[in-house]
């Protein structure tokens, strides 16, 4: 949605403001106007006649938080989800923005495709709706997308995501076209011929269950040839959910070394490993797959280090048929938008792994510096999305109350500590739980 | 409808989650039952009135032809559909298919299905019993009760034979219900074969790995030599049928290295002059046809338990007492 210039003036009263980039943390008043924030302070003076006023004692108040790998399934999966409702759902989540994936039916690979998921994105009047556009043609891996008319278009990054680069000689030529448009080079990194016909990680679990396995080896292969091809480029590559130990070590290495990498971490390579997989849950069936606790943990440490700047949710919508099924037979993917703010509030916040910085950094800032979005801080003059949640609400998954229309989530029931009570697009309310 | 709560629980869907207890029971059971295929009127009444499907969505002859004259000789009704010619090839899901069998109130599927964890799907979505016949590469527990079955007929005892499983592990659904099995009945296990077709973490299933037939034999009171089938191959797990033959095939010539007798053991079909040379399958430690008479009475012990019989019981019952 755009920014608008009427809409009316918001003040948000002495709610604790966690902004990293500008150093805050303590309680404040937010004052947002004409879209945009317009000061923030012990006591903010000069709010406008007419304004809106929030009562935000007690509550947490953060830059919007931003989603950068979401599938929404629009076009041509509409069963599935639709760019409104999974913009509506990342604001029930407390996302003021989101970046969807390209790999819809037919593919973002064009530059009307491009508009048209931006213009759905307005029309839905939620969380905004930024795009990635494809690397290749049809997402074959062949011959490089019009990326450059796709950046144009309002593409703000580019990604066969779900479909890896196989071509290394394919991902040299994205990784050197990237440069001309300051877009980072996003990859799902996996060996296609190492995981082939792998439905789950390789390990004791799968072997028990006669299940085939992708090793860890299938992801690590990418991760070091995207990061020795970004090297030589200096181009950026941003790995998307990194679910391995070795892979978190690789990138921790590329950054001491200067490469231009960032990468993601999931709440559920987070928090759950392969044993979620027992009894052969497709809910727990996803690319990456779910690991042994060894890379779960490392993969938190990462994500504490900072060495996997970004929380992603890899947001990914079935219809419950398509769960339903044998597993082998049922897609890869779960649903997140609405999760992970409660998920890791609970498990990394409120353990005192992270503290309310970090998770915005996590959350916000990392997010929107990797794809050059505006907002991930209060900057005044910056847009006014901002996320207000409830860092004491109690809550119990429900994934039949998703505004997703999808509720294929493996943490359905959890009881949660955080939840989202207004998210704040534009200096206007998308979603208000209060 | 059945629900019945027998001494297995509602399903056979593995050994994985059996005791030993139960998994003698079952053998147990077999006994009695073995002497009913040697009658001249091979029926007793025990599943009278009781409707079984035997739901093939892999080709099969040996395992549904045994459960079908399982369930014959107990006097059930038995409808067989197997996938050519089933609304399965239509596209009909899997919960689609179990909920239509459901609706023709049935008291028991026996079920084979290209997809590992396929007969627990189903056993959780319907009350009728569910027994597995074969699921993707997970388990295939009657099978695997027959084998223990044979060694048992053999050995007296299950505890303290060496019990190497040869060849394709990785696909085989017998393998991992007969490592199940045999490790909770206190046997040694092992496996021998191409790294190729041995699956990760198969240590920590409690077995150990021989690289060289020769030295499985060296080690084994018991070889069971697994198919390899013909598309291993052609998926590039092994080079050739006749590489595959030349080292890990079980000839007579390597088991007269040995002064010990092995049992030999195979689930068929068998290739001969693959993984199996004709000698050692028509040779005189052969049990491979005693397997299928097993099969029979075992699967016949499964039917009668899921029924709720019980394994002191079965004796009567073979005089015509219903379950």
């Amino acid at each position: 949605m755009s920014d608008s210039p009427n809409v009316r003036p918001m003040v948000l009263r002495g709610g604790h403001v966690v902004d990293p980039a500008n150093s805050v943390d303590g309680v404040r008043d937010v004052l947002l106007v004409d879209g945009r924030v317009a000061s923030v302070a012990p006591t903010v003076d000069g709010v406008p006649e007419g304004a809106i006023e929030v009562d935000a004692a007690g509550m947490v108040v953060t830059p919007g938080l931003i989603d950068p790998h979401v599938h929404l399934r629009e076009p041509g999966q509409e069963h599935k989800e639709t760019i409104a409702t999974g913009a509506r759902a990342a604001a029930a989540g407390g996302f003021t923005a989101v970046i969807a994936m390209p790999n819809t039916d037919p593919p973002i690979d064009t530059p009307a495709s491009v508009a048209y998921v931006l213009a759905a994105g307005r029309k839905a009047g939620a969380a905004r709706v930024h795009t990635t556009g494809a690397i290749s043609i049809g997402l074959k891996g062949e011959r490089l997308a019009e990326i450059g008319e796709m950046v144009e278009a309002g593409a703000v990054g580019i990604t066969d995501d779900g479909h890896p680069i196989m071509d290394s000689g394919l991902m040299r030529l994205a990784m050197e076209y990237s440069l001309n448009f300051d877009i980072p080079v996003a990859d799902h990194p996996e060996d296609l011929g190492i995981s082939a016909g792998g439905v789950m990680n390789e390990g004791l679990v799968s072997s028990r269950l006669g299940l085939r396995g992708k090793p860890n080896a299938s992801e690590d292969i990418h991760v070091v040839r995207d990061l020795l091809v970004a090297e030589f480029t200096g181009a950026h590559i941003h790995l998307q959910h990194i679910s391995t130990a070795f892979g978190v070590e690789m990138i921790r290495r590329a950054k001491d070394r200067g490469i231009r990498v960032t990468a993601e971490a999931s709440p559920h390579h987070l928090l759950l490993t392969d044993a979620a997989v027992d009894g052969y849950r497709t809910e727990a069936k996803m690319n990456p797959p779910l690991r042994s606790e060894s890379d779960r943990a490392a993969v938190e440490q990462g994500m504490i280090d900072g060495t996997l700047d970004v929380i992603a949710t890899d947001h990914a919508p079935h219809h419950y048929d398509e769960k339903e099924q044998a597993f082998d037979d049922a897609p890869n993917g779960i649903v997140g938008l609405e999760t992970s703010l409660g998920l890791v509030h609970t498990h990394f916040v409120r353990t005192g792994k992270i503290s309310l910085t970090t998770m915005v950094e996590r959350m916000s800032l990392a997010p929107a510096r990797a794809f050059r979005l505006e907002g991930g801080t209060l900057d005044v003059g910056g847009p006014a999305d901002v996320t207000v949640f409830d860092p004491g609400a109690e809550w119990t998954v429900d994934a039949a109350a998703f505004l997703s229309k999808a509720s294929n989530t493996p943490f359905g029931g959890e009881r949660l500590v955080g939840a989202p009570r207004l998210t704040i697009v534009g200096g206007r309310i998308v979603f208000d739980a209060r | 409808m059945t629900s019945t709560v027998s001494s297995l629980g509602k399903d056979l869907v593995g050994l994985e989650g059996l005791t030993a207890e139960q998994i003698r029971s079952i053998l147990d059971t077999a006994e009695p039952f073995k002497e009913i295929s040697e009658r001249r009127i091979k029926k007793v009444p025990v599943l009278r009135g009781k409707t079984i499907v035997n739901l093939f969505f892999e080709p099969s002859t040996r395992t549904r032809v045994s459960f079908e004259f399982a369930e014959k000789r107990l006097s059930a009704d038995t409808v067989n559909i197997s996938s050519s010619g089933s609304s399965v090839v239509k596209g009909e899901t899997l919960v689609d298919t179990a909920r239509n069998l459901e609706a023709m109130n049935i008291d028991m599927v026996v079920m084979r299905h290209g997809s590992s964890g396929s007969a627990r799907f189903l056993a959780e979505r319907i009350p009728s019993n569910v027994i597995n016949a074969g699921d993707g590469r997970h388990e295939h527990p009657t099978q695997a009760l027959l084998d223990l079955l044979t060694i048992r007929d053999h050995r007296g005892e299950i505890a303290g034979q060496k019990v190497c499983i040869v060849g394709d592990v990785l696909h085989s659904r017998v393998a991992r219900s007969n490592i199940y099995g045999l490790v909770k009945l206190g046997a040694e296990v092992a496996v021998c074969g191409p790294r190729t077709l041995l699956p990760r973490g198969i240590e920590e299933m409690g077995v150990r790995v021989f690289d060289r037939v020769e030295a499985a034999i060296e080690w084994s009171d018991v070889l069971n030599i697994l198919r390899l089938q013909l598309e291993r191959m052609e998926g590039g797990y092994v080079p050739s049928l006749r590489e595959y033959n030349h080292i890990w095939g079980v000839s007579s010539q390597r088991l007269a290295a040995v002064d010990r007798e092995l049992l030999i053991l195979h689930p068929g079909p068998m290739n001969r002059g693959v993984e199996i040379d004709s000698d050692v399958a028509d040779g005189p430690h052969s049990v491979i046809l005693q397997q299928v008479t097993n099969g029979v009475a075992v699967r016949m012990a499964v039917l009668y338990l899921l029924a709720g019989g019980t394994p002191d019981s079965a004796e009567a019952a073979k005089g015509g007492k219903e379950a």
